[in-house]
């Protein structure tokens, strides 16, 4: 040691830390991810790859651009826009148009996300926004749905997937239908077994209900992700389903129906628990919870739409903040609750 | 009939840093060598200055007076060692601000025996009197806060106090001081609990011992003699389980009100080293003149517990420990509260727990990104206090309602939200200056 000593750095305390890193939750939520897409592919093939593919670079392309335009630091590198990515490409239909897979993704972290601010700021899901713009501006193609499991999936590629932008899509071959549309439109139940491992028609991440909680437990088991909303989400969705179909049979279909079918369980477990748009509590986190699972119940059984689950979480990301406004932590020493 | 070991269940949130304690807990205290000048701060401690009593080119004995109480807030001050007051200046202290100091040469030949003064006898003082004993003896908390002890232990008129809290938590990493008293001065920390009680008079006392030093629990317990009514508390491993409010929890299940203190819940709570002192003071009538400190971590060669002179500066304390010349950086105390130094140019203080030197820095691998909602640090909180959103007001300048509605002036900067943050913001950081902010308009308004 010299005589005037070593250079010191200077922090305030505390001089140590977890280690935890925004970017390394952001990077286990694409791992978790990851079979759930393959499991897409796998399904529908190269229709869903490509979606994917173009729903991913369209949000990172957007994101590293707008930084730009902002002069700022481009933000891609802390990987949450690949969960956008990634999870907006996973509840698309897998045959449409690439044009409008692009258009959304850029709305979704256009309008989502950089305009509120970027990570941490963002009110809505991002993911959402850009599924939420597609259902709105062309709501035929985003129900038009592709038989999973095709025997030249991996050869071909619909029709509609190639659709010039603004042209009308041309659906070609069998078209499938989800096991909600099946249900609401036509009264036909799907097999639990089926819906479990995701051997029906949907969006292409949102069919296999099996590798969503997989990945859901993977989080959670590493504190990644609040366990109580998909708990408090599905929770509900089962008790209304139950008492629904207990007393009403040929209206209501059963609650396991209910669980696995349509984008429940890739909302209750990828999207709902979006860590900036859900409140902060535990109490909060379940209140929010029950509140999407009835909005997505009251949609399903008297919305004109089969599904729900995108505007629940929509609707309950616009609550959050209120939920948290209310329902602060007791501090200690301020009387037991 | 009381039993004398228990195990509790602790206090809700907080965290689990790495203990980090396996390279000091098993060494003995060594005695510290005399450093060729001392430097004896007059403020040590919470309050006012001491007020000299000695003139320069004095020769004093070790433990002799140095300077006196200045009113209730304040405590004496004592010789570190027998030899020659140089002169009375200001000196550099922990906040790099200067500040009043005794400077003091050693007599090397000097067979540094220590000054008696007028006993305090268990038996026939009152408890005013043991309080007036502490002060005079100089006894500051010895975990860190340096608050005055017989301010601290002086109950209010309108309340009694049934348990005496003796804590040997030590729940920061690093430090082993508390654990090396509990093993080397089980004698001491009985006799102070005698003297604590009778002081407070507290029908009872719990020594809360945390759960990775089990031994040391055990030791206490099988020790504890038969007719002083204590107990041996054994606490799970959890940080800032150390912490009073928390420590108040996990053995009585009271919460000390928002903004109060031990007493509105009739406890008191003293360090366990704080009370090792008092038995091995007050029975001779001596001053504290020095204290067990820490000095470890990465940084430094011979690491060790340390029975170390009050006013050893820095520089001579590290070149006798021998510290890493690569060492980055530096801080008083442990890793979650301690102080960080920009200068190695202070004395060890009573205040002073430890000593720890890292080598790594931390600059580069620290990013700042937005607050992403976590809650993790809402989970962490032992106080039940929402960082995440202090934070974001903090960044807005809403100190008063940092204050007003999110109970800002209860956070005691634990520095388990930053500790746990993904997002690498500095919490505490911010909250110590936003309350800095709120003291000064309060005292302008
Ligand atoms: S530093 Fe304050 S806000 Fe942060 S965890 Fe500790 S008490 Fe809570
Ligand atoms: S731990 Fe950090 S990122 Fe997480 S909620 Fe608290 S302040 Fe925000």
């Amino acid at each position: 040691m010299n005589r005037r000593g070593p250079t010191l750095e200077i922090h305030t305390s505390p001089h140590i830390s977890s280690g935890a890193s925004v970017d390394v939750i952001m990077r286990n939520v694409v791992y978790a991810l990851l079979p759930v897409a393959a499991f897409a592919v796998y399904s529908f093939g190269l229709a869903a790859a490509l979606t994917l593919g173009v729903a991913l670079l369209s949000c990172l392309a957007t994101e590293h651009l707008l930084c730009r335009l902002a002069a700022a630091p481009s933000t891609v590198s802390d990987w949450s826009v690949a969960i956008t990515g990634l999870l907006y490409g996973l509840t698309l239909p897998p045959a449409l148009p690439l044009w409008m897979v692009a258009c959304g993704g850029f709305i979704g972290v256009a309008m989502g996300k950089c305009l509120f601010g970027g990570l941490g700021y963002n009110a809505f899901n991002p993911a959402l926004v850009g599924r939420a713009f597609l259902q709105a501006a062309f709501p035929v193609a985003l129900t038009n749905w592709t038989q999973p499991l095709a025997p030249d999936r991996f050869v071909a590629v619909p029709a509609s997937t190639f659709t010039p932008p603004f042209a009308t899509p041309v659906y070609d071959g069998a078209s499938g239908a989800t096991p909600l549309a099946l249900f609401k439109f036509e009264g036909q139940l799907t097999e639990t077994g089926d819906l479990l491992l995701g051997l029906t028609g949907g969006s292409s991440g949102e069919t296999c209900a099996l590798l969503i909680l997989v990945g859901g437990i993977y989080l959670a088991a590493r504190n990644m992700l609040n366990w109580r909303i998909p708990a408090a989400i599905l929770g509900s969705v089962a008790l209304f389903g139950w008492v629904a179909h207990a007393l009403s049979p040929q209206h209501y279909p059963p609650a396991e129906f209910m669980l696995f079918s349509g984008g429940l369980m890739l909302g209750a477990v990828f999207m709902a628990t979006d860590m900036v748009a859900s409140p902060i509590t535990h109490a909060g986190c379940v209140i929010y919870g029950a509140l999407i699972g009835a909005l997505v119940t009251v949609i399903r059984f008297w919305g004109g739409m089969p599904e729900g689950v995108m505007y629940a979480i929509l609707l309950a990301n616009a609550v959050s903040p209120h939920i948290d406004g209310v329902l602060q932590p007791r501090v200690f020493g301020t009387g037991r609750a | 009939m009381l039993s004398v070991l228990r195990h509790q269940p602790g206090f809700a949130h907080g965290v689990h840093p790495p203990e980090a304690k396996e390279d000091t807990r098993d060494l003995r205290i060594k005695q510290f060598p005399f450093a060729p000048v001392m430097i004896v701060p007059l403020l040590q401690h919470t309050g006012r200055p001491a007020l000299p009593v000695v003139r320069e080119a004095q020769e004093v004995m070790r433990g002799q007076l140095l300077a006196e109480p200045d009113g209730d807030m304040s405590v004496a001050m004592h010789a570190p060692a027998t030899g020659v007051i140089q002169r009375i200046a200001l000196a550099p202290g922990v906040s790099g601000r200067m500040a009043p100091a005794i400077f003091l040469q050693p007599f090397p030949g000097s067979s540094q025996e220590v000054a008696e003064g007028i006993p305090c006898e268990l038996h026939s003082a009152t408890p005013e009197e043991i309080l007036q004993a502490i002060q005079n003896a100089g006894i500051v908390g010895l975990g860190g806060a340096a608050f005055p002890t017989h301010v601290k232990l002086r109950v209010p008129a309108d309340r009694t106090i049934d348990t005496l809290i003796v804590n040997g938590v030590e729940c920061e990493p690093y430090l082993t001081t508390d654990h090396r008293v509990m093993v080397e001065q089980q004698g001491d920390i009985f006799t102070g609990i005698r003297y604590l009680l009778k002081a407070t008079g507290a029908g009872r006392a719990m020594i809360a011992v945390e759960g990775n030093k089990r031994e040391v629990a055990n030791s206490l317990a099988a020790a504890l003699p038969a007719d002083l009514p204590a107990s041996v508390h054994v606490v799970p491993v959890k940080y800032p389980q150390g912490a009073e409010k928390m420590l108040i929890r996990a053995l009585l299940d009271r919460e000390v009100p928002s903004g109060g203190l031990p007493s509105d819940v009739d406890v008191v709570t003293v360090n366990v080293a704080t009370c090792a002192e008092i038995g091995r003071l007050l029975p001779h009538g001596r001053g504290i003149q020095e204290r067990v400190i820490t000095i470890g971590g990465p940084g430094i060669r011979k690491k060790g517990n340390y029975r170390i002179p009050i006013g050893t500066p820095l520089r001579f304390a590290l070149e006798y420990a021998s510290m890493d010349e690569r060492v980055s950086r530096v801080f008083l105390g442990g890793p979650m509260m301690g102080q960080a130094l920009s200068s190695l140019d202070i004395p060890i203080t009573k205040g002073t727990s430890g000593f720890i030197a890292f080598t790594e820095t931390r600059t580069a691998a620290r990013h700042e990104f937005p607050c992403i909602h976590c809650a993790y640090c809402v989970d962490a909180c032992p106080l039940f206090l929402n960082p995440s959103q202090l934070g974001q007001l903090a960044k807005a300048g809403q100190y008063e309602r940092m204050a007003d509605e999110y109970h800002l002036l209860d956070c005691f900067e634990c520095g388990s939200c930053s500790y746990v943050c993904p997002a690498h913001i500095p919490l505490v950081q911010r909250f110590r200056a936003a309350k800095a902010q709120i003291r000064k308009r309060r005292a302008a308004s």
